[in-house]
Order: structure tokens, then C-alpha cells, then sequence
């Protein structure tokens, strides 16, 4: 029992890093981003590369051979593309939709088909170039004792992550210059403009932050779970669950959701069918869209 | 119009099993895209349960045809899809746009999952369906339900109920306020549309030896009919159609190719930045420059009026400029 709660707390650390970059992104940009799951699965797949090795040819000619590395180094590479091109993204496409919008409704669906295309033609990308097999890499695959029980220690460090992550935000919201001013965007984006508030240039930084931690979340979870080039829809439906539980904007609320999921996930699955996992977990999700459409961890 | 029925009718006989294949599935797609676009269209709910209720359409009728004849078998996939959306349309009440959308997505993911676990439950992973219904019946089938689909969203478009519908998208506090019962006609339209959708689901599962709840409850179907549906243009009963069919035969071309993949997704991007109200308006603008009223006035003025856009401003420009070319000659 105490192992399935751990198991289910391990399990909500991840949901929470895979949801934080999508509700930064929400929630300050207002951009659903349906494509999220991909920029996701893009840091997962620089991370297996760094992990077993690639060599980079261009036409034909080999350029660079490198060797396997620590897959945490390729930190230093996928967020920073994750930040380019999300920014890119909302500079270019989704900007002149927010221009061009009469209300948020026509923005939303505006977007959320722009954004089902980008999801498309990304993952088609993908599977052009890197098929859509399966691949995994092993990266700390030991266990650790945690109070009495055993656990992976990749697992662990990527629910670390999530709490590190999702405190580095917390307090970057709280006590910085940009932090209140995108906590301004997000509670109301007209008032934040009366104010001088740059909601444009904010939203574009959000939203290209939000792809940071995206390609942040795919190379912690590549540690642990096995991806592929199709994987990124999953992603993409865990983080929105997450993200409409916790309340759009909210950055510890979106943790907090995350690891009530995976307990319950957990504990459904135990308690009532392993089978069962994935309906639960749709069924927590529509309960509380009904019952509590802005989320739980707002103030009503 | 009625000859081209006719035409399609007796296509069967005329041309080969691969046409004929292929035509099915334009009529499915055709069919629902109009459902879809009948309550989603007009009431801007956009909904991605096109799947679930397709699903629901197929697994009623997997399970009723072992016991019932098949007209039955059909009637009752319908009511299925009709009761179940009954129930999924109250939502409406609570959940309004991108709210809805990913409610209608997870809720068709939570029938996938649940319908998924109660077959391995019951060591029914897959469901055979035993039919003697022949491919050109159920050519026959979707081609009267794709033809019911646009004449019904026709008919209804010009009745007080399509008003109430135009008017529930448009703005629904206002609709309320003006006297319309939006809880009503909002679920009502809601499990139309289902009820037809579930119908198409279950005349085209009898094409196939068995199903299974990842072939049934599959979330492409949902895309796929959203976006043939604002490709056309969701605004008109005839619109949803008209994107259906170019759609169905670039999924043919591309069929099996990862290609067609990204191809969807630049249809989804041009939809929105080049034509947001999809093809239909653009279709219609060229038409009325021949409709009753242009030509009536044609005769009263006695000239062209300016209304004919664009061909006719060019042609006017190349007259000037013909002008001003014959005038430096005869100068």
C-alpha cells in the first residue's frame, strides 16, 4: 500500500513536470498549445541522441561523429531550442491570430486548429526522419531506499526535477519584475496593458518558456519511460488533464494536480483493476471539468 | 438534381469495386461532417466526440445484429447514439469553448478505455459481426444517409430552429434572453447529430469481418471529420460536404504515407489563415454573380452591374488597356 502511494507520488511528480510548460503557456498566452507534446517528445529524442551517440551527416558527408555522453548534458541543448522555437512560433503564427481576433472563443478554436496542424506535420517530421519505433535508453537504472521502499533512481530524479522546476517558477513569479508582470497578463491581460505591461512581448516570452520546459520534461522522462515519434499526443493529453485540474496559470496548483492524479491513478489501479488506469484517469478528468470547470486549485 | 441521384444510385453497376470503395467513404465522411457541422457549425461547440458516438454506432450494432434483423440492428445504433448524447449534451450547460473541446476529447478516450477494459473482461478483445449486407447495399445505405444529412441540415437551416441555432453561436446570452430554450435545442441538436453519426458508424462496420474498441473508438475520426467540416465551410448545410470529398480522395492518393499526415496538418493551418470561414463562401460569392437578382438587374440597367468581382473588373481593365493600345495607333 505504501509502495503504491509512493509509486502513485513518483508517477504525479511526472504528470506535474510534463504540465507545467503547457499551463505557463495557457495561461499567459492564452495559446492552447496542442503541439505541446511534441516539443516534449523533441528534448526526449535529443536526449536519447546524446545518450547513445549519433553521428551527423548532411547530404552525405559525415560531419561530426559524437560519442555516447551523459544525457543530462543535452540540457544544455534542447531547452534552449525548445525556448527558440516555441518563441518563433508564437511570433509567426499564432500572433497574427491574436491580432486578428474578436473574442477569446474565436481565438480558441482558431488556434486550436493551428496548433492540431503544427501537431501533425511536427510528429510527420518525425516520423520521416526517425520512424516510429520505440526507443529507450538506460540512464541511473538503480534503486535507491526511500524510507523502506525501493525506487528507481531516475524516477526519483526527475520528481526532483519537477519540484525543482516547478520552485524555480514559483519564486520567479512571486519576486521578480517579469514575474508579476506575467502573473498581471494572466489574471487579466487588458488591465495588464492599461498598466504598461508589454502583454506581447511577455506572452511570446511565456509561451517560448513554456517550450523550454517542455523539451526539460521529454529528456527526464526519456530517462524512464520509452518513447517514440507518436508518443507526443500522449503528452500532450496527460499535461491538459493536468493543466484543467490545477487551474490555468497555476504553477504549484499544477504540481499539486499532477500528484493527486498519480495517486489516485495509482490507487484506482490497485484498488479496483490495473485495466482500469487510464479510465480513471479520463473520468477524474471529465468529473472535474463538470463539476469545477476553473480548476481546483482556484480561489472560486 | 434528381437525375444526378439517380446517376449515383445506379453507380454501382457502372464502374469497378475500387470506385465503388471509394465512394462509401466519401458518403461516410460526407455524412458526418454534415452531423457534425450541424450542431457545431452553427452553435460553435466545437465537439471531438465524432468518434464516440461513431464508436457507439459501431459496437450497437456489432452486438444487436447477433439478435435482431438488420434494419432493427440500425435503428437501435441510432437510438444509442441518440441517448447517449442526451446525456453528453447536457454538458453544454456547464462547458463552453476550449473547455468543451478537450471535454468531448477525454470523454471519447474514457468510452475507448472503458469499452477496451469490459472486452478483455469478458475475453471479447474483438467483436465479429456475421452480415450478408452486400458492398452495394451499404453503398446504397450511405448514400441515402449523407443525402438525408444535407437535406435535414438544409431544411433545418431555414426553420426557427436553425435560427436558435445561429443564434446560440452567435451570442447565447442574447439567444436566451430573446425567448429560446437553449437547453433544449442545443441537447436535442446535439443527439440529431450523434444519432446520425452513430448510424454511419454502424452501416460502415458491416463492410468489416469483426471490430475492436481501438478501430471503433479511434480519435482520427474526430480530427479528420472537424477538419473536413471547416475546410468546406461549417456555415452551410452543403459546405461540410464540399470539403469532405477533396479530403477523403487526398487520403486515398496518400494512403499508408506519412505524407498524408503533414499534409492534414498544413490543411489545418491554410483553413485558418487563408480561408477562416472555410471554402463554401468563396464558392458562393462566384455563384451569385449568376443568381436571379444580378441578372434582373442586368436587364433594368442595361450593362453589367459592378458586383461581378473580380473577372469582370479584370476584363474591364484589359478593354482599358486595349483602348489606350489601339488609340497610340490610331494616333
Amino acid at each position: 500500500m505504501f509502495e503504491v502511494l509512493l509509486g502513485g507520488l513518483l508517477l504525479g511528480g511526472m504528470y506535474g513536470l510534463v504540465a507545467l510548460g503547457l499551463n505557463l503557456q495557457y495561461g499567459v498566452s492564452r495559446i492552447l498549445n496542442l503541439a505541446y507534446g511534441e516539443f516534449l517528445i523533441g528534448g526526449a529524442f535529443i536526449a536519447f541522441f546524446t545518450a547513445t551517440g549519433i553521428t551527423i551527416t548532411i547530404l552525405g558527408v559525415t560531419i561530426a561523429r559524437l560519442p555516447p555522453l551523459n544525457p543530462l548534458l543535452s540540457l544544455l541543448l534542447g531547452p534552449p531550442i525548445g525556448f527558440a522555437l516555441s518563441w518563433l512560433i508564437y511570433r509567426c503564427l499564432m500572433l497574427p491570430l491574436v491580432k486578428r481576433t474578436p473574442d477569446q472563443d474565436a481565438l480558441d478554436a482558431d488556434v486550436v486548429l493551428v496548433t492540431f496542424g503544427l501537431f501533425f506535420v511536427l510528429q510527420g517530421l518525425a516520423m520521416v526522419n526517425w520512424s516510429g519505433d520505440l526507443r529507450g535508453y538506460s540512464f541511473l537504472a538503480q534503486g535507491v531506499d526511500v524510507v523502506g521502499a525501493r525506487i528507481a533512481l531516475n524516477r526519483l530524479l526527475a520528481f526532483l526535477g519537477a519540484c525543482a522546476l516547478a520552485l524555480a517558477l514559483f519564486l520567479i513569479l512571486r519576486h521578480t519584475r517579469v514575474g508579476s508582470a506575467l502573473r498581471a497578463i494572466t489574471i487579466d491581460p487588458v488591465a495588464a496593458e492599461l498598466m504598461g505591461v508589454d502583454v506581447r512581448k511577455y506572452s511570446a516570452l511565456a509561451f517560448a518558456a513554456g517550450g523550454a520546459l517542455a523539451a526539460t520534461a521529454g529528456m527526464l522522462v526519456s530517462t524512464f519511460i520509452s518513447f517514440s515519434a507518436t508518443s507526443g499526443a500522449e503528452y500532450t493529453l496527460k499535461a491538459l488533464i493536468v493543466v484543467i485540474m490545477a487551474g490555468v496559470g497555476r504553477v504549484t496548483g499544477t504540481l499539486a494536480a499532477g500528484l493527486l492524479l498519480g495517486v489516485v491513478e495509482q490507487l484506482g489501479g490497485y484498488l479496483l483493476d490495473p485495466g482500469l488506469t487510464l479510465a480513471i484517469n479520463f473520468g477524474l478528468f471529465a468529473l472535474i471539468l463538470l463539476l469545477r470547470p476553473t480548476g481546483l486549485f482556484t480561489r472560486a | 438534381m434528381v437525375l444526378g441521384v439517380l446517376v449515383l444510385a445506379q453507380l454501382p453497376q457502372l464502374v469497378s469495386t475500387y470506385v465503388v470503395q471509394l465512394c462509401i467513404s466519401i458518403y461516410a465522411n460526407v455524412a458526418l461532417a454534415t452531423a457534425w457541422a450541424f450542431f457545431s457549425g452553427t452553435t460553435r461547440y466545437i465537439s471531438l466526440a465524432t468518434a464516440a458516438f461513431f464508436g457507439i454506432g459501431i459496437y450497437a450494432l456489432a452486438i444487436l445484429n447477433a439478435y435482431l434483423p438488420l434494419p432493427l440492428a440500425l435503428t437501435g445504433a441510432a437510438v444509442a447514439g441518440f441517448l447517449v448524447a442526451l446525456i453528453v449534451g447536457l454538458s453544454t450547460l456547464r462547458l463552453r469553448g476550449v473547455y468543451f473541446v478537450v471535454f468531448t476529447f477525454g470523454l471519447t478516450e474514457l468510452i475507448h478505455q472503458v469499452v477496451n477494459w469490459w472486452s478483455i473482461k469478458n475475453r471479447a478483445v474483438t467483436r465479429y459481426i456475421f452480415t450478408d449486407a452486400s458492398r452495394v447495399q451499404i453503398y446504397e445505405m450511405l448514400l441515402a444517409i449523407a443525402l438525408f444529412a444535407i437535406a435535414a441540415s438544409w431544411y433545418v437551416s431555414r426553420t426557427r430552429l436553425g435560427y436558435a441555432l445561429r443564434a446560440i453561436g452567435e451570442d447565447e446570452t442574447v439567444a436566451r434572453h430573446t425567448g429560446i430554450d437553449t437547453t433544449l435545442v442545443k441537447v436535442l441538436c446535439f443527439a440529431a447529430s450523434a444519432a446520425v453519426m452513430a448510424l454511419v458508424g454502424a452501416v460502415l462496420t458491416l463492410q468489416y469481418p469483426y471490430v475492436d474498441a481501438s478501430i471503433a473508438f479511434n480519435n482520427t475520426w474526430s480530427f479528420e471529420i472537424l477538419i473536413a467540416a471547416l475546410l468546406g465551410g461549417p456555415g452551410r448545410p452543403w459546405g461540410p460536404a464540399v470539403g469532405a470529398i477533396p479530403l477523403v480522395l487526398l487520403k486515398d492518393l496518400l494512403v499508408g504515407s506519412l505524407y498524408f499526415t503533414i499534409a492534414l496538418g498544413l490543411c489545418f493551418v491554410a483553413v485558418v489563415y487563408v480561408l477562416p470561414g472555410g471554402v463554401a463562401p468563396l464558392i458562393e460569392r462566384w455563384y451569385r454573380t449568376f443568381d436571379a437578382a444580378t441578372l434582373r438587374q442586368v436587364l433594368r440597367i442595361g450593362r453589367r452591374p459592378d458586383s461581378w468581382g473580380w473577372p469582370y473588373r479584370l476584363k474591364l481593365g484589359v478593354k482599358a488597356g486595349m483602348a489606350r493600345f489601339n488609340g497610340l495607333w490610331r494616333r
